[in-house]
């Protein structure tokens, strides 16, 4: 009975000593309040980290991009890559932001929120939230395209094209997808379009500007016999391609889920789709690879995984599991065939970001419509096809203008001393690796002066004109 | 004196060197060279297309040793380096002029 008593009285206090201290609370919030508020932040949580993830993207692209060509251009990749990044976000601030996610009267532009002018200190927050995942998605298209023109751009004209992609190009037709997401309200995601993630919105215009800036540049001296064999100018580093490629797939965790700009249970299914097509995409392109040349090709098989998760990336969100399988394994076929014909082609691309991203951006922003899980039709596809048509549209004519606009003033390639020589010490003035005594022989097959046995070589490794 | 030019299979380097040393051979220089004979290279792919490859990575080793000891140090490499496959390499014998110890200016065999 004391006990009792004694418990009864501590409750009277307890309650006592609440009542008190919630009577002085000045905003007592409400329960349905608070739990709105909580979900919120974890809105901006997730968001947030998820935008690092996609960051963390810049330092795959650069691994993948210096792993697969030579030494004497390794400090010209990272230039190209930190300058896409850096050049890109003021560029997004500016005008890139306002232009996608802007108050639009036409459904194609954007009018407003130039220099995040949507940010005031007194204002919602999350304007900078959404601002920070969208900036990281833009440098992500634009860094695709360094890989595609390297070892022989001019740094300046690379960066004259970094800014145009991150301010107009992306921008404008991203408007078109996804300018509903923040005050936009674009024609094309008003029709249906799916893209959750951007397999078209990002990955198709940087692979589509990549094609176009290949073939402006024009191929690597060496790269093409006189008689057309393709010789292969070998990466210095497939460790650091490898780490490239896995840095890549861990940020697409953010990438993908992180579209949803929301935290609720709707991301597993995606961390899922995104994690299966990779690995679908990675297998298939080595067995791809392993049948066509006899042996297990690391370069293919990693261009298969990136191929995937470029794939998964439309329809990340609304395909099943098993079709994300079967998405990533078609990708991974896709992209080994589409290497070796681009090359047949004599169009030049070091690491493949034609052929991973344009090419399978195309078939994620398709396969999303094939394999939707509500059930696909031909009005679907349908829209999914137009909006693949007429990001290349849009895409490679703009691009290929601008980068013949910088060839015609202030070129775009560099002479064919400077190639042979390195970008490293003709633009930047310095050796990637000093202390180690890399025999630069432009990492190309043989040495200078090798003897004849060698069929198709042009004279040797130093060919004064292009093919 | 004599300076041994011995171009050798990379992994067949740990056991000629101790093999000379035992000989009691006292320094020895080696550098990492390509090289090619009559064993030529062979086909690799990259990316999807397929090369050839002519010059195949060696070890060049350099040992300076008095006239007398010649053709022991070159019987010694040639066992040790011989793996009776193609590649295992050669051996060059040079006569020296001179030789001199850049720490203490002796010259001849005392600088060997």
């Amino acid at each position: 009975m004391k006990a009792m008593k004694l418990i009864g009285a501590g409750l009277l206090l307890l309650g006592g000593g609440v009542a008190v201290a919630w009577a002085d609370d000045p905003t007592p919030m409400s329960n349905k309040e608070a739990i709105e508020l909580v979900q919120t932040h974890a809105n901006y949580v997730w968001t947030l980290v998820a935008a690092v993830l996609v960051f963390f993207m810049q330092a795959g692209f650069a691994l993948v991009e210096t792993g697969f060509t030579r030494a004497k251009n390794a400090i010209n990749i990272m230039m190209k890559n930190l300058m896409d990044f850096s050049v890109g976000s003021i560029a997004f601030w500016a005008v890139g932001f306002g232009l996608m996610f802007g108050t639009t009267t036409t459904g194609w532009f954007g009018t407003d929120g130039f220099f995040l002018s949507d940010y005031s200190p007194d204002g919602d927050p999350w304007v900078l939230a959404f601002w920070m995942f969208q900036v990281v998605f833009a440098a992500t298209a634009a860094t695709i395209v360094s890989g595609a023109m390297a070892e022989r751009t001019k740094f300046v004209g690379y960066l004259m094209y970094s800014v145009v992609i991150s301010a107009v190009i992306y921008p404008i037709f991203g408007s078109w997808a996804w300018g509903s997401l923040f005050h936009g309200d674009g024609w094309l995601g008003k029709l249906g379009f799916i893209d959750f993630a951007g397999s078209t919105v990002v990955h198709s215009v940087g692979g589509w500007a990549a094609l176009a800036g290949a073939i402006v540049l024009g191929p690597r001296l060496g790269k093409y016999g006189k008689d057309g064999t393709i010789k292969p100018i070998l990466g210095h580093s497939m460790t650091l391609a490898a780490l490239g490629v896995f840095i890549l797939w861990l940020g697409w965790f953010g990438f993908n889920p992180g579209s949803t700009t929301v935290a609720d249970k709707s991301i597993a299914l995606i961390f899922v789709t995104t994690n299966l097509s990779a690995a679908a995409g990675a297998i298939t392109a080595m067995f791809a690879s392993w049948a066509k040349f006899g042996k297990p090709e690391i370069g293919m098989t990693l261009n298969g995984a990136l191929a995937g998760l470029v794939g998964i990336t439309a329809g990340c969100a609304n395909v099943s599991p098993n079709s994300a399988i079967v998405i990533g394994a078609v990708a991974g076929v896709l992209v080994v065939f589409s290497v070796i014909f681009i090359e047949r082609l004599k169009i030049d691309d070091p690491v493949g970001a034609v052929s991973v991203h344009g090419i399978n951006g195309a078939w994620g922003t398709l396969a999303a419509g094939l394999f939707n899980a509500g059930g696909t039709s031909l009005s679907l596809v349908g829209v999914q096809l137009l909006g693949i048509v007429v990001c290349f549209v849009w895409t490679f004519p703009l691009a290929f203008g601008l980068f013949k606009l910088v060839d015609k003033t202030i070129g775009l390639r560099v002479s064919p001393d400077e190639e042979m020589e390195g970008l490293d010490m003709v633009e930047h003035g310095g050796v990637a690796y000093p202390d180690f005594g890399i025999a630069s022989h432009g990492g190309m097959v043989g040495f200078p002066g090798e003897p004849a046995a060698v069929k198709g070589l042009v004279g040797g490794a130093v060919p004064l004109k292009q093919e | 004196m004599k300076k041994i030019e011995a171009i050798i299979k990379p992994f067949r380097l740990d056991e000629v060197k101790e093999a000379l040393n035992k000989l009691g051979v006292t320094g020895m220089t080696i550098s990492e060279v390509k090289g090619f004979g009559r064993q030529r290279g062979h086909k690799e792919i990259y990316r999807g297309a397929e090369y050839q490859v002519d010059f195949v990575p060696k070890i060049r080793i350099d040992v300076v040793v008095p006239g007398d000891m010649a053709d022991q140090v070159v019987a010694t490499i040639a066992e040790k380096a011989n793996t009776n496959k193609v590649g295992d390499g050669k051996i060059f014998v040079l006569a020296i002029e001179n030789a001199i110890r850049i720490r203490t200016g002796e010259s001849g065999k005392d600088a060997i």
